[in-house]
């Protein structure tokens, strides 16, 4: 029985795989055979990190001069992978750039989209996404009827997990000649510093992070009980759109609709009014906490657990609360 | 300077949105709106217009939708706001489309336009906020071969360039492409103008062009549910959460109670 090969996009293979990218091997190798796909030379720890999830083969994609940072130009480097190893479906995770490079990639190639799926499944040898929508009030299954499926998997929506069997994974080259965009020209481009806690420790990435300290309008701009929250939890930092407007934070911490859309375990929004704007991007997380002064915040209607309270003294409060608890636990 | 803006109709955000029996999204004429970014889009398109000149005449911003009777809603608001004239692709053969008979049919009314007269630009949202996919744009340009300018937050036209830059996935970028391209901006570019009685009033004498599958050259099996490579299979309302548990920080140990719940849930 030949089995069905997963192709899957491995972002960052040059440094190390992030846990995204490990959560949708974990998804591939549900669906079938997971081949990896890389624009850059993968580095030994991400080798390492594709024999451990069962990675036999990766597909480095050489893009000669043309930008990789230019979705159309990515897109051809996955539609030449595409022809190279015939998968019944694509995984990307669900950053911007990606839903960008998938819409390209199926365009090139002819399949079928799956924007932000949380689950993946084959049903009557149909590739099937499921997602949460409006919100998080309703739940759809979107079968692809074309023979390739595209999909960009949201983040947290599985836990990575190693393989049964460690795999020897194989790097095979593949030289693409893209076609640049006419005209188009990259005149800048800064990686932002990955923001980092009191300790000087790397804060994790908002959209992958398991817990999300989000601060909005109710800071004053003073995010430094946000952050000492964060801190304390190991958690990354989000806010709404008016903090953003307020210049209080960059555009890559807004969640929401037209931000960044999330689903962590744990979501704290604190002086956060949950306008549904805001929640459409959060709704789908575990467990939802608020802090509030207002008791009638609509961020409570759809929250877990809620403190009706100042969060400029219920956070440091909690983040003391919980170091104690950490220091508590870890006495010998 | 002539400038296309697609504008979608959804149902508006404080609305009971879902799904019709046939699994398609519930759109009535009461509870849609134009999706708010692409109000942000018919701004940028004003702006960009009334700085290359006069409005009217050669220059000229006409707003373009696919949808059911009700997306006519969506082209009036941006004529309301100042836009020339509107174009509505409306077929029952368009019910149905995924994200790639949307872009082959937009992409064709484009074309459409631009045989009466050359299009600088196609502007859109960045996301329709029903369904959020944030494809349609990167599809356009797939389908017209012009460069996309994505995720805009700030725009800038000089030299017959358009610069853009956005601030994404932690980076912050700068594109520049020549026109004609299509760009696709955030709620953050502008505020968008909310039209005087008087613009409402000049938007009643304003054209909306209504084109068909067959009008535009597109075989109607193409399009459509007929032409979709996606079929959604399920579509239920998800039950009302549970009342949360709420506490009151009057003494002091509201902090506490936030550690303590994270902790008896086995959370942290
Ligand atoms: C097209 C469009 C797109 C949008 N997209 C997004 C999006 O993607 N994401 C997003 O977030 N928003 C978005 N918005 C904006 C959204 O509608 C709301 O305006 C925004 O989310 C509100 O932000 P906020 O909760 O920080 O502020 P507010 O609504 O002003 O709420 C502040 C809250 O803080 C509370 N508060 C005040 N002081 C304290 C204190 N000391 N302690 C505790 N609580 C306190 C107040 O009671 C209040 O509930 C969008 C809007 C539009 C028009
Ligand atoms: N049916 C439609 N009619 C007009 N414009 C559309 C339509 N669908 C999408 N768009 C445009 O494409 C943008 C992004 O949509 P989407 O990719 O569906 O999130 C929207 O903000 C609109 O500008």
């Amino acid at each position: 029985m030949s089995e069905n090969t997963i192709l899957v996009v491995l972002d960052t293979a040059e440094e190390a795989l992030r846990s995204p990218v490990l959560e949708a091997l974990t998804i591939a190798r549900s669906l079938g055979e997971p081949v990896g796909l890389t624009l850059r030379c993968p580095s030994e720890t991400a080798l390492d990190q594709l024999a451990e999830h069962g990675v036999n083969r990766v597909v480095l994609a050489d893009l000669g001069d043309a930008p990789a940072a230019v979705s159309a130009v990515a897109a051809q480097a996955v539609a030449a992978a595409v022809a190279l190893v015939s998968p019944t479906a694509v995984l990307l995770t669900s950053s911007f750039a990606n839903k960008e490079i998938a819409a390209h990639a199926a365009w090139l190639t002819g399949a079928g989209l799956v924007i932000d799926a949380a689950s993946i499944e084959t049903r009557d040898g149909r590739i099937v996404g499921a997602k949460r929508v409006f919100a998080g009030t309703w739940d759809t299954e979107c079968a692809v009827t074309a023979d390739v499926a595209v999909l960009t998997v949201r983040a947290n929506a599985v836990t990575a997990e190693p393989a049964a069997l460690r795999a020897d994974p194989q790097v095979q080259k593949l030289a693409v000649s893209a076609r640049v965009p006419a005209g188009l020209e990259l005149v800048d481009r800064v990686v932002h510093e990955a923001s980092a806690d009191a300790s000087g420790a790397q804060r994790p990435a908002l959209a992958e992070a398991a817990i999300v300290v989000a601060g909005g309008r109710g800071t004053a701009g003073d995010f430094a009980p946000v952050e000492d929250l964060a801190d304390a939890l190991g958690a990354a930092i989000g806010t709404t759109r008016d903090a953003v407007d307020e210049g209080w934070m960059a555009h890559d911490a807004q969640i929401g609709q037209t931000g960044v859309t999330i689903a962590p375990r744990v979501y704290i929004g604190a002086g956060i009014s949950g306008a549904p704007h805001h929640h459409g991007g959060m709704q789908a997380s575990g467990t939802i906490i608020a802090v509030n002064v207002d008791a009638e915040a609509p961020l409570f209607e759809i929250a877990d657990f809620g403190v009706v309270g100042d969060l400029h003294d219920v956070l440091p409060a909690a983040a003391a609360a919980i170091r104690e608890h950490r220091a508590a636990r870890d006495e010998p | 300077m002539r400038i296309l803006v697609c504008v979608k109709h959804v149902p508006d955000l404080q609305s009971n949105r879902g799904f019709t029996p046939e699994r398609r999204v519930r759109r009535t004429a009461e509870d849609g709106t134009m999706n708010e970014v692409d109000e942000n889009a018919v701004e940028a398109a004003l702006q960009l217009v009334a700085g290359a000149g006069a409005p009217g005449g050669a220059h000229q911003v006409i707003a373009l939708t696919l949808g059911p009777d009700e997306a006519a809603d969506a082209l009036r608001r941006a004529l309301q706001m100042g836009a020339d004239r509107a174009v509505h692709l409306l077929d029952d053969a368009f019910a149905g489309s995924d994200y790639f008979g949307t872009a082959a049919a937009l992409a064709a009314g484009v074309r459409h336009v631009a045989a009466q007269g050359e299009v600088d630009l196609v502007l859109t949202g960045m996301a329709a906020l029903d369904g959020l996919g944030s494809v349609v744009p990167a599809l356009l340009s797939a389908e017209l071969d012009w460069p996309q300018l994505t995720v805009a937050a700030h725009l800038e036209l000089a030299d017959g360039h358009l610069v853009a830059r956005r601030e994404l996935d932690g980076v912050t970028e700068t594109l520049r492409a020549p026109l004609p391209v299509v760009v696709g901006v955030t709620d953050l570019i502008n505020t968008p103008r909310f039209p005087k009685f008087k613009d409402i009033m000049a938007a009643r004498s304003k054209e909306i062009e209504t084109l068909t599958a067959a009008d535009l050259g597109l075989d109607p099996a193409s399009v459509g549910a007929s032409g979709a490579r996606t079929r959604v299979l399920r579509a239920e309302p998800r039950p009302p959460r549970p009342e949360p548990e709420l506490v009151t920080d009057d003494d002091g140990s509201g902090g506490r109670a936030l550690a303590d719940y994270l902790i008896r849930h086995d959370l942290i």
